[in-house]
């Protein structure tokens, strides 16, 4: 452990980390996100979307510093409905990272199999996975996003949605993002699979599978990593539309998303806050990913160096 | 350059077909049309018959060419919505966001360009590092909380412009402008700036790259050896030769403008394409979903012919070659 531990310490990546104070804050602000949202049910003052919690004479407080009106139980204010807006956006958040992280893993499973077996096996189930990547990327990603749920919508009923409405938005995001990953994997396979040590494994007798697994994925962790990085934040900013369109996650349980959307339908009679703070958490969240993202890719990129 | 632009159209139908595909599956086999189209208390002879008469009993591939040939035609079927042809609700609304995306695009390039120049050419001024930091900013914030901070700044605060809505517009032959009245204009500057902001920030950022990269090269520096002024060494020689991956961008975002028109139009309550299909999709209202679907690909595919062509006129080195391959990154 210590000995991998002096490794990592001594290696590029950690040096050109340490010498980018920007991204130490970035990397520092997005761990912070991440650990207080999954605490949330631990750190939260309040549990907002318990019914049996709220009280409507709690609703509308302004922010405490900004405001006589406001209560120190509710540092950020409430909405009209008498929820915190702290809490609210603990709990948001953590459905907003859920279903990030969800859909990029869901994009990259995918993404990384089909590149794998389109550029391994080459012919025509290349060129059919190839194509679908072509007249997909026609379209901007949340429009396919879109075009899911509107299918998944004529396909079930509208309480059957409401149920599996997460995991049918974490399947319309990742289905909308698999293309690069395919593209990046196919490439390293093509360039990959001449090489000697390739063809040395396919005379011993493995697996394709196998091959594919042990052999050529390793080589493309890079380039896979750093797309990773910057379609979480991709994927976040696509869940937070969705749900702002109303299309996304049902009011029941609020993402970011659903929070702006909420306070978008109340901000014509100023009360600003229930709008501005989860929308400002959404940035400082994406903006910190994004950095996080740009300097990975500058490590990884032997050109930079 | 024939053979050229014939293989690049054979390709746009190719594409157009698939996407006709896609259409005529959701069309066909999500939903039911019949359940549509009639009541409750119908019986199943009379369903079928109607099915018989519609011709949906015919084979699929039949039904595809049917579908097709009517989609050329402009006609798409009746929306389960609102039961009017959704041709002529896509005609109504489109002029809408086609003005929007046009201000949006013309206010990204007009700004973006300019702003990429100049922190292309002075990357260490503290300007160029403020417009940087900008920029940053502009691309992690969603398109609709842009929209949405500009109301609360100047609808609700200072209530300087509108919030919602296409404001007065003339009704020239069917087309809607917003272009012709006071009111209009107003409406169209906070969408089209919430439109606009993520395309602005992508292309300083490109035009400054490419910048920074043709300003180290030797033609530059011989230009100045010969002389020339900055402005004719910065505009003539520099910025030009940036063009070609600016036209691939400026005209693949076109498209993207178009598209993300929709979560600005919901912003702003703005009747145009993109909110009908919101709608659809909440309603899951097939037919609208299907025809906008296709509006879009022929879009994506028209702008991405003319941008082909583009490239023959800002590129003299490709006309000679009959056709090389495409030139400019992604």
């Amino acid at each position: 452990m210590s000995a991998w531990l002096s490794r990592a310490a001594d290696s590029d990546i950690w040096w050109s980390f340490k010498s980018s104070s920007l991204t130490v804050v970035a990397a520092a602000a997005t761990i912070f996100i991440i650990v207080v949202a999954f605490l949330s049910p631990l750190l939260a003052p309040h549990t907002p979307f318990d019914p049996a919690t709220l009280s409507l004479s709690d609703g509308l407080k302004p922010p405490v510093l900004l405001s006589a009106d406001g209560e120190w139980t509710f540092p950020l204010g409430t909405d009209d409905q008498g929820r915190d807006i702290l809490s609210s956006i603990m709990y948001g958040t953590r459905l907003s990272l859920v279903v990030g992280f969800a859909s990029v893993i869901v994009a990259m499973v995918l993404g990384i199999s089909l590149g794998l077996v389109s550029g391994y096996f080459g012919g025509t189930i290349d060129a059919v996975i190839m194509r679908i990547a072509d007249v997909q990327l026609t379209f901007p990603a949340i429009l396919v996003a879109l075009l899911i749920d509107g299918i998944v919508r004529g396909l079930i009923s509208v309480q059957r949605h409401d149920e599996i409405a997460i995991y049918v938005i974490v399947g319309a995001i990742g289905l909308s993002f698999w293309v690069q990953y395919a593209r990046t994997v196919r490439g390293s396979v093509l360039v990959e699979k001449n090489k000697e040590y390739v063809q040395a494994a396919r005379v011993i007798g493995l697996s394709p599978i196998l091959i594919m697994v042990r052999h050529v994925l390793p080589n493309v962790t890079g380039p896979v990593l750093v797309i990773a990085t910057i379609n979480l934040g991709l994927a976040i900013i696509s869940e937070a539309t969705l749900s702002f369109l109303g299309v996304g996650l049902p009011s029941t349980e609020p993402s970011l998303g659903t929070l702006i959307r909420l306070g978008n339908e109340v901000l014509q009679s100023g009360d600003w806050w229930i709008t501005v703070f989860p929308g400002v958490t959404l940035a400082a969240l994406v903006l910190a990913v994004n950095l996080l993202g740009d300097w990975l890719r500058d490590a990884l990129n032997p050109k930079l160096r | 350059m024939l053979a050229f632009i014939l293989r690049r159209l054979l390709q746009s139908v190719a594409v157009l077909l698939t996407v006709g595909l896609v259409a005529f599956f959701l069309f066909r086999y999500v939903g039911d049309p019949i359940n549509a189209m009639v009541g409750q208390d119908t019986s199943m002879e009379e369903r079928e018959q109607l099915r018989e008469k519609l011709g949906l009993t015919e084979p699929a591939p039949i039904q595809f060419l049917r579908f097709i040939g009517n989609a050329v035609q402009g006609r798409f079927g009746l929306s389960y919505r609102t039961s009017e042809p959704v041709g002529r609700m896509i005609l109504e609304r489109l002029p809408a966001t086609l003005e929007l995306s046009f201000c949006a695009a013309m206010f990204a390039m007009l700004v973006g360009i300019p702003m990429g120049v100049y922190t292309g050419l002075y990357p260490r001024h503290w300007t160029s590092r403020l417009f940087q930091a900008v920029s940053l900013i502009g691309i992690s914030l969603p398109t609709f909380l842009i929209g949405i901070l500009l109301i609360l700044f100047f609808s609700v605060i200072l209530h300087w412009l509108p919030s919602f809505g296409r404001g007065e517009t003339v009704q020239i032959g069917w087309w809607t402008t917003n272009f012709l009245t006071v009111k209009g204009l107003e409406a169209l500057i906070l969408p089209s700036i919430t439109l606009g902001l993520f395309q602005l920030t992508l292309l300083m950022r490109l035009v400054r790259s490419e910048m920074l990269e043709v300003m180290r090269t030797d033609y530059i520096k011989f230009a100045r050896a010969r002389g020339l002024s900055n402005r004719a060494i910065n505009f003539g020689h520099a910025l030009k030769n940036t063009l070609v991956p600016v036209i691939t961008v400026t005209g693949l975002q076109l498209g993207a403008l178009i598209a993300f028109a929709l979560v600005t139009e919901t912003v702003f309550a703005w009747p145009g394409v993109g909110q009908l299909f919101i709608q659809s999709v909440q309603f899951s209202d097939i037919p609208v979903m299907a025809a906008y679907l296709m509006l879009i690909g022929l879009l994506f595919v028209l702008i991405n012919l003319i941008v082909d062509l583009l490239y023959f006129v800002v590129d003299p080195r490709l006309r000679g070659q009959g056709g090389a391959a495409r030139v400019g990154g992604h």
